[in-house]
């Protein structure tokens, strides 16, 4: 049997604050974006997912790149990171976050990441960031040579991230943290967790509710201990984190989006709102808007195959007369859609959902088509209805 | 003659007269995880040995089983298109992948017993 897997001395990897508990749990771990991560627990992908889906799951983000923007007030910090990616920073209430992506000046993505404009007062001034772990050295380094003078980046490297995932989520966290109750999808908060102080955010990347939990790195464990003595959470890794994204449409740096890849031609058109798209300021902002006027040449868009097999990253995409058409860039199986499932670049003309499409999985041709993203609903909490 | 045996990649071969069937074995169903999909062999195919013989995929990833030994596909485990968890539920009994008609005996020379992989996966652990 052979399976490819990237190679790395575990004494070059990089640890995070939780290690010696994954270890005690019994996870499997394996290189990530130059940490030695979690892929999966004595559960298993497939149980570690579908716990996910139904009850609530405990994942380890704290590889992830934490920072803090800060200057003079929040205009002149909104400013400063508008003219990098193309949000609406200024129009971010206090305690709101929002998802950006940094644009190099050809207007493709140099990362995607989370901002949050700190509910507090005192924290006036500051926007925290929360960046890709295989991203952060190039990230600080981009945003730290195109700040203003009275604006700095401060990378908060003795902080952990754990993310706590899944429709019983809100009910376990509140039970540590009362500020959690009160918070809607994208809400951010400074709180409390069992008496730690905490920034908590309610979002995720598994399209399910849930939150992400900031932490001094030297009290995660005792946070990550507590979520797991509930019946309801269970510890979830990297290979559930994946698969519960993917059925969610969500895109993975360096593998659905990158350098070569526009926010247009990634299908996250969402991510520029109206007052951006009417002032433009933002890097490469003549060929994105060029692009959403006129469209762009591929566009990322949902697979599905029609039968058993899996189509991984890498999978070629052909028209059903024979014409390349583009490439998966993210497959694999759905546990909660109970069969493959893909994403992948399509050339514009035939990404409408339900285009019949040929996949060459192994020198053999799997009729696929395309669908409509995500593939799981997502579930976020906008509050009581 | 009933004998198995295993080689370095995890797939075991289990030979009964000329006709030899192959697996993976437990260990490999566990470092694997969940399977999720098997691709066997057309009926018929002529196999060298280390030639891949049927891939098997995990939520995670695709994964190749190569054939321990030559010889012609004569028998696929059809029940794992639909069942592929067999291959986790019983990696050595009824999740075999594929049967073949042996070519050459002394191929099986090569492979580890029982005992000898017992001891090379502890090594690896």
């Amino acid at each position: 049997m052979g399976e490819s897997s990237a190679a790395a001395t575990p004494e070059d990897l990089k640890i995070t604050p939780l290690h010696g508990l994954h270890l005690e749990l019994g996870a499997r771990m394996v290189p990530f974006a130059g940490y030695d991560m979690p892929v999966q627990y004595p559960k298993g992908v497939l149980g570690e997912h579908v716990h996910t889906r139904e009850a609530a799951g405990l994942f380890d983000v704290s590889h992830m790149g934490q920072a803090r923007l800060k200057g003079p007030d929040h205009e002149t910090v909104a400013a400063a990171l508008e003219a990098l990616a193309p949000g609406n920073f200024k129009g971010l209430g206090a305690g709101r976050q929002v998802y950006s992506l940094l644009l190099t000046d050809k207007g493709t993505i140099v990362d995607d990441f989370m901002v949050a404009r700190p509910a507090a007062p005192e924290e006036e001034g500051s926007l925290l960031l929360v960046v890709n772990a295989a991203c952060k050295e190039k990230d600080y380094a981009y945003i730290a040579a195109r700040l203003p003078e009275n604006v700095t980046l401060e990378p908060l490297e003795d902080l952990a991230l754990l993310a706590l995932q899944g429709p019983r989520a809100g009910d376990v966290l509140a039970r540590h943290a009362r500020q959690a109750a009160e918070m809607i999808f994208m809400d951010a908060r400074r709180g409390t967790f069992d008496g730690i102080a905490c920034h908590l955010t309610r979002a995720g990347y598994t399209g399910e509710d849930g939150f992400e939990i900031s932490v001094a790195a030297d009290k995660a464990e005792a946070v990550a201990r507590a979520l797991l003595a509930h019946e309801e959470v269970e510890p979830i890794g990297l290979g559930a984190r994946d698969s519960l994204r993917l059925e969610a449409g969500l895109c993975l740096y360096g593998h659905d989006i990158d350098e070569t890849t526009t926010p247009i031609e990634a299908a996250l058109n969402w991510a520029i709102p109206k007052r951006r798209r009417e002032e433009g300021g933002f890097p490469g902002a003549e060929t994105i808007l060029d692009q959403l006027k006129n469209g762009a040449p591929s566009k990322r868009v949902g697979i599905l195959p029609d039968g058993k097999a899996p189509a991984r990253e890498g999978t070629e995409i052909f028209s059903t007369s024979g014409e390349k058409l583009g490439v998966v860039t993210s497959g694999g199986f759905g546990p909660s859609v109970g069969g493959p499932i893909a994403m992948g670049y399509v050339q514009t003309g035939a990404s409408d959902v339900s285009t019949e499409v040929v996949l060459m999985v192994r020198g053999k041709e799997r009729p696929a088509h395309v669908a409509p993203l995500p593939f799981v609903a997502q579930r976020y909490y906008r509050g009581k209805k | 003659m009933s004998d198995i045996r295993f080689t370095k990649d995890h797939e075991w071969v289990l030979v009964d007269g000329d006709t030899a069937t192959i697996g993976i074995s437990d260990y490999a169903q566990e470092q694997l995880g969940d399977v999720v999909f098997v691709e066997l062999p057309d009926i018929g195919k002529t196999l060298e040995q280390g030639d891949e013989a049927a891939v098997v995929e995990s939520v995670k990833a695709a994964s190749e089983v190569y054939a321990p030994v030559s010889g012609e596909v004569i028998e696929v485990n059809e029940e794992l298109e639909a069942a592929p968890g067999r291959v986790n539920e019983d990696a050595m009994g009824e999740g075999w992948f594929v049967k073949l008609k042996l070519t050459d005996e002394d191929e099986l020379d090569d492979l580890m017993d029982e005992a000898a992989y017992a001891k090379y996966i502890k090594e690896l652990d």
